[in-house]
């Protein structure tokens, strides 16, 4: 009788043991943000690309119905391709303002960037260290973080954006 | 005098390089609780991506700003998710993690216990 508890119970402590195991192995291991969606953005000053003195915080945010911010550089490839929509935005949608940050990049390389394939930012700042870029919880270039007027993070989208994450975009912000 | 200033100037070196070196140690303990979310397997202290070069940036900013080691910890993993640290937080989700191995502890001494105390027996008999 007492064989057979000793039994039982290591045979439980086994079942057990694999099933921890079994739920390890189903755990996603790769990095993903979506547990960053509902977070607020707080305590943020970002100057414009041209001037030092001029600069936005949250209050700027607080003032758009959704803001949609982008980390974007002249020497990232990937940029270039979602640029398009960017742009698009811009122009099709008054419930969005875009911001801009333009990351460890030169102003002049900057400004060219934006001159060849045109300005969808309402504010251009700039992250010359990528101190900003911690603030927000980016990993790498192009990010881009939308936010309703409440600081809440509603989307995150890390890469490039395409023509999916374009309509979610729109969908989101009607 | 030349023997006075000499060991004045050893003794401010001594604990300006003591007091350099302390801090590295500190920056280097956070740097390798923390995951590169860039690279395979490679703590921030390991890597040299451009991330972990911000990471490192952001960390000696605020250790130089009187933060402590759980503060910027806290921060990070309000800006990146429980996965940017190697050394989960507490919680209900992973309760298994922290008891576990007190529980085989227990249930091991235990079974070691009974198993001495049964040849004891034995041998008596």
């Amino acid at each position: 009788m007492k064989a057979n508890i000793s039994k039982i119970v290591i045979f439980i402590f086994i079942i057990f043991s694999l099933f921890i195991f079994w739920q390890g192995l189903k755990k996603n291991n790769n990095y993903d943000t979506r547990s960053l969606i509902g977070t607020k953005i707080s305590n943020f000053k970002l100057s414009e690309i041209n001037n030092d003195v001029q600069y936005i915080s949250e209050e700027y945010l607080k003032k758009n119905k959704f803001t949609l911010i982008n980390f974007f550089a002249s020497w990232c490839a990937p940029c270039r391709t979602e640029h398009k929509y960017l742009l698009n935005l811009s122009n099709e949608d008054m419930n969005v303002k875009i911001i801009g940050i333009n990351f460890k990049d030169k102003k002049k390389n900057a400004i060219n960037f934006l001159k060849e394939l045109g300005n969808p930012y309402n504010f251009v700042g700039k992250d010359l260290e990528g101190r900003i870029s911690i603030l927000f919880g980016i990993y790498g270039i192009p990010e881009s973080i939308l936010v309703d007027s409440n600081l809440i993070i509603i989307k995150k989208i890390v890469g490039p954006i395409d023509q999916i994450q374009y309509n979610q975009i729109l969908q989101l912000i009607q | 005098m030349k023997i006075k200033i000499f060991l004045f100037v050893t003794y401010i070196l001594f604990i300006t390089s003591t007091y350099s070196s302390d801090d590295k140690i500190k920056l280097l303990e956070v740097y390798k609780n923390l995951r590169c979310l860039v690279c395979q397997g490679q703590s921030i202290a390991d890597s040299n991506s451009d991330f972990a070069a911000t990471i490192k940036l952001v960390v000696q900013d605020q250790l130089n700003e009187g933060k402590t080691e759980d503060e910027i910890y806290k921060f990070l993993i309000s800006k990146y998710g429980e996965w940017i640290v190697y050394q989960p937080t507490f919680s209900i989700n992973n309760i298994f993690l922290w008891t576990l191995p007190y529980v085989v502890l227990i249930f091991g001494g235990f079974i070691i216990f009974l198993v001495v105390r049964k040849t004891r027996h034995n041998r008596v008999n």
